[in-house]
């Protein structure tokens, strides 16, 4: 037997251990199927146990979605929070920036929280890189959802150079380990655009991490630079996703293509992206539903709404995983499954206004090299910036008040 | 993908030969796989740091049970100490003596407030109650357009006006009494805990309203900070309770953990699906199992308990005790099975599964590859496979894109498994009928033969849920999963 047989015989055993395991499933469903009409007719008996007894509805059918998708992601500023008269300032905040100044991440950071000082300033206080030093550094990384292994492979990797440069001080200490960060977060963070009009950027994730807001927030500053904006609601599931879209759109200048709740995402954006070709726009945001990355059904949804977005004019150039700074451990899946299905191009963090720090884009980054892009550190327009390596290391040691 | 806190410990104790007491480096270096375990799982580390101790505490103090392995006895102390933490009852609601009940909700942006708000509408409609919905949410863009549709669907009314939340939240208070109902649920804005003008915004809403209960709305997917977000929450508004939301994905939900062990509040009720009554009182033990990475069998019951009409389960279940199972029952099933989520996940679920059958990444297109089969048989073929020859099995494969070989596989292993089920379907059938009629006979049911199983959550589970049955099902696990030809073995 020759390569290919070996290989086929591999393959050929996985394909039957599969049908084995899918034998089981399928057996131990059935059985489950009794043990649960059983627990049904048991609880039925005894209400107090749980309200679940409502008939079943088909799967996804247009009951609204569970979570708040899309949210206005970043509330205001401490100090532009007191002119916030609730709608009034933030449209009022939209309406007059027609010239985006980026402002600087380190601005926005040093704004929401204060002085960059927690843990590098207490180790930057000792008198010699003990093995306290040491735990401290892991503690601050992990209270920053790196997580415990990249942490640990982090500190390890800089134990190894501080033992070859003989490094004995805690600040040359804490360098190494920001520059040995920022190595690993440096990464191309352009948004690129298609040579053929239209460009067409998708935005994706899980429920309530901002996607919509972000294509509010990228709209408004691609109009400012002068493009030609279309956004294509393909939220058609949660409730009033594309009202809210629409809002944004109006604010900015951005034709919103909008669909019927509960229709097909794929056809919206279709449909949007024709609109765009015919009318000579540059650029067509495309929104998508939240959808958690475990959901098979949903998953394979965003997979032909990535292959749609692809089949009219113009290309795909962008596909962006919307992530929640809170984020935990967590993130490092949503990123793996989300890239397996739409072949995402970066990252969108947005919330890092808040106390989190969105230590997770390490290992994204690390493990599956997607870089993060975008920042989302506050609910104006503008304040959705580049990623910024450096700064961004540095806030992740930085304590909130 | 994950590793169960058991897989982990198998290493450690397949070095300790020693069945009596732990010493204290052993017990050191099963600590650091705990807290692995737990990091991992999104627990704070502040709280890690203390449930190590109390575990440390259990470990060296206590004689291990000849019963039971070493590492079945920690996993045991360990999830009882996670119940501990997570609080053992769930939380029971009362009502105002003097209507309305008023329900404040709170949180980050994007956790889930406006669809949890008429989760929890529905389900106090469900408690023969009639809830008011107010849209006190006026920052986000069609957040009350969004919390109109959701009252629409569920038959409540909805309260708001464009004026400001404090002043919307007391104006439904009295919209509410005038229309005589009697638990209000506001729903306020998305705020981050280090915004201070906005904590004192909500502050404002809760002085003017005087809720009954506070809940606290956060996703299970929150990472460390969750502890810092519910300390602010907690400090401005008094939290009566928590409502965990996403609880569908495979986030492990550890800062769960970390929010009532900080402000020692419940977790009241969590959200384990997109619909509007996907939505329940919380059970501390279930997710104690989850957090570590042990199974969540009820929760895969209750996902079974959707996916499947329960009475067409129970005939296949009959069918397939007694033998007369088809392939086109496996069909129906395997699709029921692809609408609960993706199989690994599913799989995930179960205790009890090896963890080398677990981790295989099992595809959609896989799966496509053996509908294909089967969807090439005639009727006949399907309801007896039996009479499939050569000449068949070629129509089947080209029908299908596949080859004779593969078309056999599946068909000589579909038969095996046929064979098993039924052999063990008989005496498990039985089981069932006997441990209902046990359980409904004495209302505490829980675990009469005491058995603990190599999960060693099961006997915690059945106890405070009190759900006869589990053991059969856990038993097949267990043999389908170690008896099972042919299984993938990935070293």
């Amino acid at each position: 037997m020759g390569v290919v047989g070996v290989l086929r015989s591999s393959a050929y055993d996985f394909v039957m251990s599969l049908l084995a395991i899918l034998l089981i499933v399928a057996g131990v469903l059935a059985a489950l199927g009794v043990v649960a009409a059983v627990v049904l007719a048991f609880r039925r008996q005894t209400p107090a146990i749980g309200g679940r007894l409502e008939p079943m509805e088909p799967p996804r059918s247009k009951a609204p979605k569970v979570e708040r998708n899309d949210t206005s992601s970043d509330t205001a500023l401490v100090d532009t929070a007191s002119d916030i008269g609730e709608e009034s300032a933030e449209s009022g905040a939209v309406g007059e920036v027609l010239t985006p100044v980026a402002p600087s991440f380190r601005d926005r950071l040093r704004r929401a929280r204060g002085t960059f000082s927690g843990t590098f300033a207490s180790i930057r206080g000792r008198s010699a890189i003990t093995e306290e030093v040491w735990e401290d550094l892991e503690e601050a990384l992990i209270r920053a959802d790196v997580g415990i292994g990249p942490a640990t492979e982090l500190l390890t990797a800089v134990r190894a150079r501080v033992k070859s440069a003989g490094i004995t001080s805690p600040s040359e200490l804490l360098e190494e380990v920001k520059s040995e960060m920022i190595t690993r977060l440096v990464a191309p963070i352009d948004l690129r655009f298609s040579a053929e009009s239209p460009t067409i950027w998708l935005m994706v994730g899980v429920n309530g991490v901002g996607k919509t807001t972000t294509i509010g927030k990228l709209g408004h500053r691609l109009v400012g630079e002068g493009k030609t904006v279309v956004m294509a609601a393909g939220d058609t599931f949660r409730a009033a996703a594309a009202e809210q879209l629409a809002m944004w759109g109006e604010r900015c200048g951005a034709t919103v293509i909008r669909g019927a709740e509960g229709g097909d995402p794929s056809s919206v954006i279709f449909d949007a992206v024709a609109h765009a070709g015919s009318a000579g726009a540059d650029v067509v945001l495309a929104d998508t539903a939240g959808r958690l990355h475990t959901k098979s059904n949903l998953m394979e949804e965003l997979r032909k709404v990535r292959r749609v977005a692809d089949k009219g004019v113009g290309s795909v150039t962008e596909v962006l995983l919307v992530l929640d700074a809170t984020t935990g451990q967590n993130g490092l899946t949503q990123a793996r499954e989300f890239a397996e299905a739409a072949d995402l191009t970066g990252v969108v963090l947005t919330k890092l206004d808040g106390s989190a720090k969105g230590g997770i884009v390490f290992a994204i980054q690390s493990s599956l090299g997607i870089p993060v892009k975008l920042v989302g550190l506050g609910e104006h327009a503008e304040d959705l910036v580049p990623f910024d390596a450096e700064q961004f290391v540095e806030a992740l040691f930085a304590e909130e008040d | 993908m994950f590793e169960a806190l058991s897989d982990r410990f198998e290493g450690i104790f397949k070095r300790l030969r020693n069945s009596g007491r732990l010493t204290a480096e052993e017990v050191d270096e099963v600590l650091r796989e705990i807290r692995v375990a737990l990091l991992e799982a999104d627990v704070n580390i502040g709280v890690v740091r203390s449930l190590q101790g109390r575990i440390r505490e259990r470990c060296v103090g206590d004689e291990l049970s000849g019963a039971l392995t070493a590492s079945q006895q920690i996993i045991k102390i360990v999830n009882e100490e996670l119940v501990a933490t997570l609080g053992g009852e769930t939380m029971r609601i009362t009502y105002a003596s003097k209507p309305p009940t008023v329900v404040l909700m709170a949180g980050l942006q994007g956790a889930g407030k406006t669809t949890n708000s008429a989760k929890l509408a529905k389900w106090f409609k469900a408690q023969g109650r009639h809830p008011l919905l107010v849209g006190a949410d006026l920052q986000r863009p069609a957040a009350v357009e969004q919390l109109r549709t959701l009252g629409g669907q569920i038959g409540v009314p909805v309260y708001s006006s464009a004026t400001d939340p404090v002043s919307v939240a007391s104006e439904a208070i009295a919209e509410a009494r005038r229309l005589g109902l009697d638990v209000v649920i506001v729903d306020t804005a998305g705020r981050l805990a280090i915004d201070a003008a906005l904590m004192a915004e909500v502050r404002q809403i809760s002085e003017a309203v005087q809720p009954d209960y506070t809940f606290l709305v956060i996703d299970a997917m929150l990472g460390q900070d969750a502890v810092n977000v519910a300390k602010s929450f907690h400090d401005t508004l008094e939290l009566d309770g928590v409502i965990l939301t996403k609880l569908d994905g495979d986030a492990r939900g550890g800062a769960a953990l970390s929010v009532k062990e900080v402000v020692g509040r419940p977790i009241a009720f969590a959200s384990t699906g997109e619909k509007l009554d996907e939505f329940e009182p919380f059970h501390p033990d279930r997710l104690a199992g989850r957090i570590l990475g042990m199974g969540d069998m009820l929760t895969l019951i209750e996902k079974a308990e959707a996916a499947f009409e329960s009475d067409q389960a129970e005939e296949a279940a009959q069918r397939l005790m007694d033998g007369t199972f088809t392939l086109e029952d496996f069909v129906e099933q395997l699709n029921a099975v692809r609408k609960m989520g993706s199989l690994s996940s599913i799989l995930g679920m179960m205790p009890g599964i090896p963890k080398e059958v677990r981790d295989v990444e099992i595809g959609d297109k896989e799966v496509g590859r053996v509908e294909a089969i089967i969807h090439s048989m005639t009727v006949q073929e399907r309801t007896r496979p039996e009479i499939i020859d050569t000449s068949r099995r070629t129509r089947i494969a080209r029908g299908s894109g596949t080859n004779p070989t593969e078309v056999a596989q599946l068909i000589s292993q579909f038969m095996e498994m046929r064979k098993m089920m039924q052999s063990m379907g008989g005496g498990a059938m039985k089981r069932v009928k006997k441990k209902t009629k046990k359980a409904k006979g004495k209302k505490g049911g829980g675990s009469p033969s005491g058995r603990v199983s190599a999960k060693g959550t099961q006997p915690e589970v059945k106890k405070a849920f009190r759900l006869p049955g589990l053991d059969p099902v856990a038993d097949q696990l267990e043999k389908a999963g170690i008896e099972i030809p042919g299984l993938p073995r990935i070293d």
